[in-house]
């Protein structure tokens, strides 16, 4: 009985413990494979990410009032500012920021929400990539 | 014998009326207040408190500092929250969306914790716009200079003076403007 009873705890502890981790742990070039897989299922003719493109793009407006760099700065690996509340944003970059890029939901949330402030649309798989191509060869 | 019997109940009636007609009062004035019954079962008001009496929520906590300090839920009347949490995706010109389980979560959160004594019949969206607010940063509490301080910026940034906003601690002690 008692023996019943200590292993219905410990499966509850393990499953509960399990459920604590995040949902989705990956690294950058997992985060980077699922957005190329998009980009070709959104664009037959795709071929491939440009870091260069991606540059622009982040440090371009985009008919509203902001751009990426607006508040990730013209250097991602540097402290961040929000625009509109002044609170400190964490690097973008992975070089400085080891966290970014890793958690599949955190990463599909943000792009829905920034690409709504900056472009007010969605933004392609292309542009997602073209933009962390660029992210990742910016050094600390 | 039987007659002071019979005064004693009758002061006992008239007694336990007043006492009826008191709390039928007191339930009035009550439902006049804005936010949810259940909040204010707490003694006192909750306005302002820190949140270390409250279970805080960690999703809340989390999902809500990503740009401005967490808010405490009692800032607020439940029917602001409300308001709020259904408009995440155009939030004070940003767009903070939320996925629908972590919006029922923190709306959850938010609901059972808001303010326990709001008066007024109103639910505005922003804690600046409330009249409480006002008040209590008026020209006499607050000069017009302090507001122009970079440092300080916009009056919702809490944490420029409330030097423990962010734990939900407006005690007028810990206020340090500055300089």
């Amino acid at each position: 009985m008692l023996r019943k009873f200590h292993l219905a705890t410990l499966a509850i502890l393990a499953v509960g413990g399990l459920s604590a981790l995040p949902a989705w742990s990956q690294t950058v070039n997992e985060t980077m494979a699922a957005i190329k897989s998009d980009a070709k299922q959104d664009n037959p003719s795709f071929t491939e990410f440009s870091a260069a493109r991606g540059e622009s793009f982040f440090k371009t407006k985009h008919g509203s009032e902001w751009s990426c760099s607006t508040c990730h700065t013209d250097n991602p690996a540097a402290l961040g500012k929000h625009a509109k509340t002044s609170k400190d944003i964490q690097p973008l970059a992975p070089a400085a920021n080891a966290e970014r890029f890793t958690d599949e939901a955190k990463v599909a949330k943000w792009f829905k929400r920034n690409c709504k402030d900056v472009l007010d649309r969605v933004c392609t798989p292309q542009e997602k990539g073209d933009v962390l191509a660029y992210l990742v060869t910016v050094r600390k | 014998m039987f007659k002071y019997q019979k005064f004693l109940q009758r002061g006992l009636v008239v007694g336990l009326l007043a006492v009826g007609v008191a709390m039928s009062a007191a339930q009035a004035d009550d439902d006049e207040e804005y936010g949810e019954r259940q909040s204010s079962k707490m003694i006192g008001e909750n306005r302002g408190r820190d949140m270390y009496g409250v279970q805080m929520n960690a999703k809340f906590k989390a999902e809500c500092s990503n740009c401005h300090i967490a808010y405490t839920p009692n800032l607020l009347p439940a029917e602001s929250w409300r308001k709020i949490m259904s408009g995440l995706d155009k939030h004070f010109g940003s767009d903070a969306s939320l996925t629908d389980a972590e919006n029922k979560e923190i709306t959850a959160f938010l609901v059972s914790n808001a303010s326990n004594r709001w008066k007024a019949p109103t639910s505005p969206l922003r804690i600046t716009e409330t009249s409480w607010f006002k008040q209590k940063h008026n020209s006499r509490e607050v000069s017009p200079a302090v507001w122009k301080n970079p440092k300080v910026k916009s009056p919702s940034n809490c944490g420029a003076c409330h030097t423990r906003a962010d734990k939900g601690d407006f005690n007028e002690d810990d206020i340090r403007m500055p300089r």
